[in-house]
């Protein structure tokens, strides 16, 4: 495995695009870029996997299953059996920061 | 505050109006208990500029110290005497988020919303869905920002639309969601055009960003590390203990800061190859180590100390993804499966390993 982050589950369908534009304001990594007749994929690969776009898209054109991307919640999160790894709040056992420097 | 609203004051004689008809407490949707206060709208007053104190909680803040002492009571806030007309931006209440966004609106008058997000910085508020979609919906009803401002209009930060969605938004509130920038800083650029940059758009990991993050990090592997440190210095290994504290101060210090060029996508194996560099005087020094030890035997311990260190900085540098603001979780979930298998077989391996030479030494080999 050379790349753990090449794939994501990030998927677009760019038959349900209503080119409101929303997708490329929100994406913090430019995944997505705005064109004349719908929105175009443009950088899938640095997807992170935050679920902006999804949440903002009024017409369903993308999916993603959205989470955070630490090592330390998600250890943390089966080590405690808890099924969703989450950073914040204070029992959390996440980031050395905290959750604040983390996404 | 907004519970106070909301506790009947009428004396029990009197009977209860009817929820749709109460002036302050208007029940939300069906099958939601709360209610919701539409109140006389209180509005704090702050300012532009930061003070000692405020300076002081960053710094303390940025040391990992007290971190869930950092709220501010949420609600609304008023900057530079704003107008019903003037902008309403809408924050977590995190000191720093707050602050951020106050000092770089100079001048600039308007209503600050501040969402109850525990405490926590708006991304991670946002991924964890307490900055989002409900919160504001019901802080717009509670803060009575309706009877403030004459426009329907919010600017959010950017990141915080990984917890808000702005159609659901104008749906439930009939409040615009705007997105500015993701940082704060850049306000006062995006207010003339209303227009973010790509650049304003992206986040940035550079070596301020990330130097930053080192005194959290390091205080929040301080006492683990002197209490391995002090067991192993205790158990007569010195050497030991040093190189211990090496490989987890090599995870937390250098790691971030060194991270862009260290080749390689994976965390894990950036963490292996910076340990390679980190092990070397350890091993060198086992290699040429005074005594009469056997060629082989030195290498071995050369060899523990390699698969040890390793072991030790790839775990710390792995679990560095969650301080960065580009990996998914897709990618940190195949690191771990795939690595930390190898780091715990890593680790076995150099106590196996330790425990043979030192076997082999008592044979006088």
């Amino acid at each position: 495995m050379l790349n753990a982050y090449k794939s994501n589950t990030l998927s677009y369908d760019p038959e349900l695009c209503s080119n409101c534009g929303m997708c490329s304001i929100v994406c913090p990594h430019s995944v997505f870029a705005p064109d004349d007749d719908v929105a175009k994929l443009v950088r899938a690969e640095a997807c992170m996997e935050c679920g902006a776009c999804q949440l903002n898209c009024p017409a369903g054109a993308i999916t993603v299953e959205s989470g955070v991307g630490c090592a330390a919640a998600m250890i943390g999160a089966a080590l405690t059996g808890n099924k969703e790894a989450t950073c914040g709040g204070s029992e959390s056992v996440c980031c050395p920061g905290g959750a604040d420097d983390c996404k | 505050m907004s519970e106070d609203c909301c506790t009947p004051r009428r004396p029990r004689s009197v009977p209860p109006r009817r929820p749709e008809a109460s002036a302050c407490c208007a029940p939300r949707g069906v099958g939601d208990s709360e209610t919701v206060c539409r109140t006389e709208s209180i509005e704090r007053p702050t300012t532009s500029a930061l003070n000692l104190a405020n300076y002081w909680d960053h710094f303390v803040a940025r040391c990992g110290i007290n971190r869930d002492r950092r709220r501010i009571t949420p609600g609304l806030y008023s900057l530079d005497h704003p107008t019903p007309d003037s902008h309403v931006f809408v924050t977590a209440n995190y000191t720093l988020s707050f602050d951020a966004l106050r000092s770089a609106l100079p001048s600039v008058s308007a209503h600050l919303l501040v969402l109850d997000t525990k405490g926590i910085n708006v991304w991670c508020a946002a991924g964890k869905g307490t900055f989002g979609t409900d919160e504001l919906v019901n802080r717009i009803e509670a803060s009575g920002l309706r009877n403030v401002v004459r426009h329907r209009r919010l600017i959010l930060p950017q990141l915080g639309a990984a917890g808000v969605s702005a159609h659901e938004v104008r749906k439930r509130s009939g409040f615009e969601v705007e997105y500015g920038p993701v940082r704060a800083r850049d306000l006062p650029e995006y207010l003339k055009t209303r227009k973010a940059t790509p650049e304003m758009r992206r986040v940035r990991f550079n070596l301020a960003d990330r130097l930053i993050l080192i005194p959290v990090e390091l205080l929040g592997v301080l006492s683990p590390v002197l209490v391995i440190g002090a067991v192993l210095y205790a158990l007569g290994h010195p050497m030991v203990s040093l190189a211990a504290i090496v490989a987890i101060i090599a995870g937390v210090v250098f790691f971030p800061i060194l991270l862009p060029w260290l080749p390689t996508p994976n965390f894990a194996t950036k963490g292996f190859i910076l340990d390679a560099l980190v092990a070397i005087p350890f091993a060198w020094a086992q290699l040429v180590s005074k005594g009469e030890i056997g060629p082989l035997v030195r290498v071995g311990w050369a060899g523990v100390c390699f698969l040890a260190m390793s072991s030790v900085t790839a775990f710390v540098c792995l679990n560095f993804t969650g301080s960065t603001p580009f990996t998914s979780r897709t990618g940190v979930r195949r690191e771990i499966f795939t690595y930390v298998p190898v780091m715990a077989w890593m680790l076995g391996g150099a106590v196996v390993l330790a425990i043979a030479l030192s076997f082999l030494a008592h044979r006088g080999l």
